[in-house]
């Protein structure tokens, strides 16, 4: 006998899992759907390191450098805070 | 970052004159407001001039504030109705949830040629140049040159998914907060966010060459030797 390797009958291809995985981060996947995508991430390396990076896409990027308004503007904005308020 | 005040306590200082509350304020929401600004009008310097004009409408506006949302809702709120109308003069105002509809293309945000087709005998729709780990510095990805590349695909991303990646990842802000201040769905919110996330994690990839090609027939051949190996034992 020569059984080709096969997938489970369910099991989710790696084009579906990848866009899955902002929903299953988010926690937006239904139950059913996450045990199929966890299930599938068990015996795909791909898919795990491709989950893994989406995470750390997610978390790396809150020390992006913020612009922000010009300091004139700023300044010009408490004077006029301040104006308002001493007229009211 | 110290910890944000709550809404009552800066409205009460706020109503009082207090004008340091005034500029923590302005400090710690005119980077979001200039980003979701820009989604809405041509240029820079027209969305510094919304953010400003919505500065000065939250002070003349505060004491009406009656905390039916957040502080920083009710801000974004009327960034909004500003940018519209200013956008409206530039007549290419265009409401965010248009924008957010046009940008869910439903397009694959992984290219196609890097998997099996979805035919195939054994492994339909499977990778075939996966993804392989990151050479990630220590410090992290925005240390080095990533930063760059990071900056340059998120500047890169079509207006819509830009907002959202920048307010949640890079402000922070929970989906509730988004959707709220942008007034979309939080499956419009997941679509942009996934959009975007991935293009940045191409880009990443791209930059570091970081993919490894799977022989599928070396593959099949192995398991195949084993599955015969184990059923001869």
């Amino acid at each position: 006998m020569n059984d080709a390797p096969t997938l489970p009958p369910d099991d989710l291809a790696c084009t579906e899992e990848v866009e899955l995985i902002t929903d299953y981060l988010e926690g937006a996947l239904p139950e059913a759907k996450v045990r199929r995508l966890e299930l599938h991430l068990e015996t795909c390396p791909g898919c795990t390191e491709y989950l893994e990076q989406m995470r750390t896409v997610a978390g790396s990027l809150s020390d992006l450098r913020e612009e922000s308004i010009p300091d004139e503007t700023r300044e010009a904005l408490l004077d006029a805070f301040r104006n308002l308020r001493r007229s009211s | 970052m110290p910890p944000a005040s709550s809404d009552a306590d800066l409205v009460a200082a706020l109503c009082d004159g207090d004008e340091s509350a005034f500029a923590e304020l302005v400090d710690r929401h005119s980077p979001a407001l200039l980003r979701v600004a820009r989604t809405y009008v041509s240029s820079r310097a027209v969305a510094e001039e919304v953010v400003q004009e919505t500065w000065i409408a939250v002070m003349r506006g505060i004491d009406g504030f009656e905390g039916r949302s957040s502080l920083k809702t009710w801000i974004f709120r009327i960034l909004a109705n500003v940018a519209m109308r200013r956008g409206e003069r530039e007549s290419r105002s265009v409401p965010f949830s248009a924008l957010a509809a046009a940008e869910d293309t439903g397009e694959p945000t992984v290219d196609p040629d890097r998997f099996l087709p979805a035919d195939h005998e054994l492994f339909p729709g499977h990778w075939v140049v996966m993804p392989a780990r990151w050479p990630t510095p220590e410090e992290g990805l925005l240390a080095g040159e990533t930063r760059e590349v990071i900056l340059g695909a998120i500047e890169a991303l079509p207006k819509a998914q830009r907002t959202v990646i920048a307010l949640r990842d890079v402000e922070g802000w929970g989906s509730d907060e988004v959707c709220e201040a942008l007034e979309i769905t939080p499956g419009n919110q997941r679509v942009l966010l996934h959009r975007a996330r991935s293009a940045v994690r191409n880009a990443i990839e791209a930059y570091f060459g970081a993919t490894e090609e799977i022989d599928y027939d070396a593959v099949t051949a192995e398991l195949m030797g084993d599955t015969a190996k184990e059923s001869s034992e």
